[in-house]
């Protein structure tokens, strides 16, 4: 930008600068920016008033406070207990006083400031002129120039061939940056999404490992069981609810899986189809298990059918038995994939 | 120029420009006028919010782990004593429990994330409500729209950080709408996750996306935007004085300066205060992330809540064909959110393509004077509300003692029935406020004293604003300003920076009687003549 040269608001010969106060010369400056004081009042034009001073004092005390809270800070954060106890409550103290303090030490320096500004500092406003829209002539003019005399001197117009080499030079180089990146993220989806660690004689297992008889459970309970495999309490596909029906529920199962259950017991997958969080909420009264997350609803005795929210499709039913030993075991691996739908789900 | 004179900030300053020759530049930055109004302070708690997320977030670096690797908890929160637990939760518990301070910091850094998200949509409607995104300031208002989509997604990534249960339901929900994308929804969350839900690299990847991608995008993005302000100067609000072709207000250096870098520390204070005194995201109570359990009441942060209200409220189509399944998630989730972000984002070109309004404008508009974008906006806040509001509708739905199934019908019947509504409100009560304006200014501000004419009639007394014409009404035109509709508004108009909360009268001492021009730069309406 040459301001220095056309400034419409300059005077017209230069002044004197050395004879200038620095008042005279900051609104001088001011001017060459296109900046026009248009209003300027000090706060307190005698200077020593005792209501300037009152103003002084004000600000000089939220400094003061900002002084005397960090020390509070520091003091606090070396003094004060801070350890979790179980038994002592004491350490509860620390996080809210080092937040007061610090907050306080904060605010008399924003406070300070905007007084300082508010009480102290003259009442300026000015207006500064805009430059917008379209540059100059001469500037649009020779600058669309020198890209068009730029661009002829390449020939980039003219060499077709090397228009056309550099294209697919720099197309490969792009696909090049391109390719690391997803050829090292890409990750094939093989079969984890449409099997889970269950199989043909894997133990119900609860979350701390112990195996499920049918004597545990009371009609009407719900225990979360794991397959008992290595690391299948872990498997975040494994969760299943195995659910003892009371004695006036009954089931109408899925054609071909009406022998899924064992006596009075239906287990389901935990794995929400809607979007995967583990349903858990089963109200014993009513049948229906609810997703806290978005309040999908699955009615028990409907086979875990969704009957309200989001979810479109039953929760997958796990055929069980009890193996020789009395313990409740799978008899296979959930027939569809658990969990939320996907592109490539049947 | 002789090097060896002056005081010491002279030679620096001579040193500085013998180098740089950037005595003007300087210059021109320190008598920068930025116009004043409590609305502009929108962007500035966004942007100072940010500086605090960047010193708290570092701070907290120092102290977390992003790593999933499993081990057994030993710190000094006694009741998490030996449960396995990923090293990124277990380093999280050691910041809150094991690091004197570190507590507060991570409090901090969170109720900064939460402000600096609102503070972005809060500026974004200020912008939108005053038509400060028209021509010749789209490009900033697509900026802008890159940054509130980056501040999501930060929030979002560092959400997820500490592995916890809620986090990590968040991460569960997150996979699950990654796979619901047709075609390549299982091949990108795969690429994503490093395999099937959760594998063991998502913390670790989502950790460097929140400390260095994002941020840096964003610090880009709020460099561009600054810049960007500079170039083309602050818009203002209209009033005497103030035009098309200046910006009227205070200078950087030092009126406006000082406010701003109090400003910066009273937001800090205030975000101190909260990491202080409100809990937020007690992590320690929800224990490690466990794909088998989850609490009720699950809610992400607030900003995700609406999308979290559209997929509670979108109902269970899904949609099977040739053997592949298209995931009802994808609607409300996906496509919902990504019209909704378009319309934002092209709403500048939308509205002046339907206006046919090609002018360039610094000045703002107020919104009762553009009823129709004003209802627009309504309807938009009043759909965002809804799906919102049903982010929590589980929680309502306990806390009020009703129905949860009738709280989802409330939802999906309100996403449908409170936009058009909000529209008609809020475009009648613009021409409410319009005609109001209009009223004042031809018969006067109600004085609230009653007059008893000879005939026996009452009538109230009116004071004209301005000059009136022969039939007692006034003469002013309404030019887009604030018009005062009480008296002690008049009387407090003297002052050119009223209080938000409380406009404070005070009467220009008498041996300061100021000059008409300087009242009309002021930009306060005209005294009504004597």
């Amino acid at each position: 930008m040459s301001d220095q040269q056309t400034r419409p608001g300059a005077p017209g010969a230069e002044p004197d600068l050395d004879a200038m106060s620095p008042q005279e010369l900051a609104d001088y400056g001011a001017e060459l920016d296109g900046v026009h004081i248009v209003h300027r009042r000090d706060r307190f034009p005698v200077p020593g008033t005792r209501a300037e001073k009152r103003a002084e004092r004000g600000v000089a005390a939220c400094f003061v406070l900002t002084f005397l809270a960090s020390v509070a800070f520091i003091v606090i954060y070396i003094a004060v207990p801070w350890q979790f106890s179980i038994t002592d409550n004491s350490y509860a103290w620390y996080t809210p006083l080092l937040g007061v303090t610090m907050a306080l030490a904060l605010a008399g320096i924003g406070v300070g400031a905007v007084l300082w500004a508010k009480w102290l500092m003259p009442d300026e406003e000015a207006a500064q002129d805009r430059h917008d829209g379209f540059s100059d002539e001469v500037d649009t003019k020779a600058t669309s120039a020198a890209l068009v005399a730029g661009l002829e001197m390449t020939g980039l117009g003219r060499r077709s061939v090397l228009k056309r080499s550099l294209g697919l030079g720099v197309g490969a180089l792009g696909a090049l940056a391109v390719v690391p990146l997803v050829g090292g993220l890409i990750k094939k989806p093989r079969g984890e999404l449409f099997s889970t660690p269950w199989k043909d004689g894997v133990r119900l297992v609860t979350v701390d490992g112990r195996p499920v008889r049918p004597s545990d459970m009371e009609p009407g309970a719900l225990q979360t069981v794991f397959p008992g495999v290595p690391g299948g309490i872990k498997a975040p596909d494994g969760a299943t609810m195995l659910i003892r029906l009371r004695a006036d529920q009954k089931v109408t199962h899925r054609p071909g899986q009406e022998d899924f259950g064992w006596e009075d017991y239906v287990a389901y997958s935990k794995i929400c189809t809607h979007a995967g969080c583990p349903v858990s909420l089963y109200e014993q009264q009513t049948g229906r298990i609810l997703c806290p997350c978005h309040q999908s609803q699955f009615l028990v005795t409907r086979d875990a059918t969704p009957v309200f929210g989001p979810a479109a499709r039953p929760l997958p039913a796990l055929a069980i038995t009890v193996d020789g030993d009395g313990y409740f075991v799978a008899r296979g691996d959930y027939r569809e994939p658990i969990g939320p739908s996907f592109w490539e789900r049947p | 120029m002789a090097v060896k004179t002056g005081t010491p900030a002279e030679r620096a300053a001579n040193w500085t420009d013998e180098r740089l020759t950037i005595a003007g530049p300087i210059r021109r930055q320190l008598n920068k006028v930025f116009p004043d109004h409590w609305s502009f302070m929108m962007g500035e708690i966004a942007l100072y919010s940010f500086i605090i997320l960047l010193l708290t977030g570092t701070y907290l670096t120092f102290f977390f782990d992003a790593s999933m690797g499993e081990v057994a908890y030993n710190g000094s929160y006694t009741p998490l004593h030996g449960i396995e637990m990923s090293r990124a939760y277990s380093s999280t518990l050691k910041l809150s429990f094991d690091v004197r301070g570190g507590l507060v910091i991570r409090q901090i850094h969170h109720w900064a994330a939460l402000l600096f998200v609102a503070s972005l949509t809060v500026h974004m409607f200020r912008v939108f409500f005053t038509g400060a995104f028209r021509k010749p300031r789209e490009l900033n208002w697509l900026v802008g729209i890159g940054l509130l989509t980056m501040a999501i997604g930060e929030g979002l990534t560092g959400y997820s950080l500490p592995d916890d249960l809620l986090s990590g339901t968040g991460l569960r929900i997150i996979n699950a709408i990654i796979m619901s994308i047709p075609v390549i929804g299982t091949w990108t969350a795969f690429a994503v996750f490093g395999g099937d839900f959760p594998g063991t690299e998502i913390i670790g990847r989502f950790y460097i996306i929140h400390v260095l991608l994002i941020p840096g995008i964003i610090l880009a993005l709020i460099a561009l935007h600054l810049a960007l302000v500079v170039r083309q100067k602050h818009t203002q609000f209209p009033g005497p004085g103030r035009t098309e072709r200046n910006v009227v207000g205070e200078r950087v250096f030092p009126i406006y300066g000082a406010k701003a870098g109090g400003f910066f520390a009273l937001v800090f204070a205030i975000l101190a205060l909260l990491g202080g005194l409100f809990q937020v995201n007690p992590i320690w109570l929800y224990g490690p992330y466990n794909p088998s359990q989850v609490s009720a009441g699950s809610q992400p942060d607030w900003y995700v809540g609406f999308l979290d209200g559209s997929t509670r409220l979108f109902p269970s189509w899904e949609i099977r064909l040739w053997d592949h399944t298209l995931s009802p998630l994808v609607w409300p989730a996906i496509v919902m959110p990504g019209i909704l972000f378009t319309l934002l984002a092209m709403y500048p070109f939308i509205e002046a393509r339907l206006t046919g309004d090609t002018a360039r404008h610094n000045l703002l508009q107020r919104p009762r004077d553009v009823p129709v974008r004003t209802a627009l906006g309504a309807m938009a806040i009043g759909f965002y509300l809804v799906l919102w509001i049903s982010g929590g509708n589980d929680v309502i739905a306990a806390k009020f003692d009703i129905s949860l199934n009738a709280m989802t019908w409330i939802g999906r019947i309100g996403v449908i029935v409170v936009p058009p509504i909000a529209y008609l409100v809020a475009y009648r009560i613009c021409l409410g406020l319009q005609r109001h304006d209009r009223e004042v200014l031809e018969h006067g501000v109600e004085t609230g004293i009653i007059k008893r004419l000879p005939n026996g009639a009452y009538i109230e007394v009116h004071q004209p604003l301005g000059p009136v014409d022969e039939h007692g009404h006034g003469v002013l035109q309404y030019a887009a300003t604030p018009i005062p509709k009480k008296l002690n508004r008049v009387a407090g108009a003297s002052r050119r920076v009223r209080g938000f909360f409380a406009p404070i009268e005070e009467p220009p001492p008498p041996d300061e009687l100021e000059t008409d021009t300087h009242r009309e730069l002021a930009g306060r309406p005209a005294d009504p003549r004597p």
